[in-house]
């Protein structure tokens, strides 16, 4: 079962992806793909307890772009998540996720950011690597659980 | 008793449920309510929430009553209790587990949250009858 979902959400495993989006995709896999978070114990630890019975597999942008192949053809139903849009840019990178969709759930204020929905808050550079990330051939929209509804890339970056 | 202070409360929930939950506390309890502080996580980064629960919970004893401890308040939360022997995590917040906190605050810490989970566990009912004494059947 190829990867169902990238999502981009600061909060990585909670509520909305554990519950709202876990039982509509019936996910029984979480891949985290964070540089520092691949390097912390506690905080793997910390996500685990989060996903409940599902497995968490935990990467860092190299390691992932080197096992995307893999688990996209393991059984699993797997969502890959990140919590930066920067991390996503960097696993797109040169077509990896070309034809896939990337999710954006979830990115509240911060310095520099704007918010442009009530769950997203942008800022250039986050634009720039979203425009990156759709060159690359993944398609990109907005969409913070799966009944409501799709924000298309391009009218983002008009708003 | 405890040697420490009494131990505070936080109640840390999605959208308003925090807020409601005190504000029904306070309907019941009256001032013993002011123990409780309300948190929600709307609009906030995880970075911004886990600040605002480490600014309340200082370093006196606190209980961190959480509605669901998967989600964003409750993994925010329980990265505020590591290493944190003064701070206890709960979750499933339910009312009848907040009015048994706040009158018995002076319990220690760890006591007084297994109990407040206990007093909260017991009062998710089956269905009453209100033609018998008995609960319903079936």
């Amino acid at each position: 079962m190829p990867i169902l979902l990238n999502r981009v959400d600061e909060r990585l495993i909670h509520g909305q992806v554990v519950i709202g989006w876990g039982n509509q995709l019936r996910l029984d896999r979480f891949i985290i793909v964070d540089d520092a978070l691949a390097g912390s114990d506690w905080e793997m630890d910390l996500y685990r307890l989060g996903a409940g019975s599902a497995e968490v597999l935990f990467a860092d942008v190299e390691g992932a772009r080197e096992r995307i192949g893999e688990w996209r053809g393991e059984p699993e139903r797997s969502i890959l998540l990140t919590r930066d849009i920067g991390t996503m840019r960097r696993l797109a990178e040169g077509g990896l996720l070309a034809g896939e969709q990337v999710n954006l759930g979830g990115i509240h204020h911060g310095p520099g950011r704007r918010e442009l929905l009530t769950y997203l808050h942008l800022s250039e550079e986050d634009r720039r690597d979203l425009a990156a990330i759709a060159t690359s051939g993944a398609v990109v929209t907005a969409r913070d659980l799966p009944d409501t509804h799709r924000v298309t890339l391009d009218s983002l970056l008009k708003g | 008793m405890s040697d420490l202070a009494p131990a505070r409360g936080m109640v840390v929930g999605h959208g308003e449920m925090a807020n409601g939950l005190v504000s029904a506390v306070r309907r019941i309890a009256g001032d013993a309510a002011g123990a409780l502080h309300a948190v929600s996580n709307e609009g906030k980064s995880p970075e911004l929430l886990r600040d605002e629960i480490d600014k309340i919970a200082g370093d006196e004893p606190v209980v961190i009553f959480v509605d669901l401890s998967t989600g964003s308040c409750g993994m925010a939360a329980l990265s505020c209790c590591r290493n944190r022997e003064r701070r206890v995590l709960v979750g499933g917040v339910n009312l009848p587990m907040l009015l048994y906190f706040v009158f018995h605050r002076d319990e220690p810490l760890a006591e007084l949250a297994a109990r407040s989970i206990e007093r909260g566990r017991a009062a998710i009912d089956q269905p009453l009858r209100p033609d018998r004494s008995t609960r319903a059947s079936g």
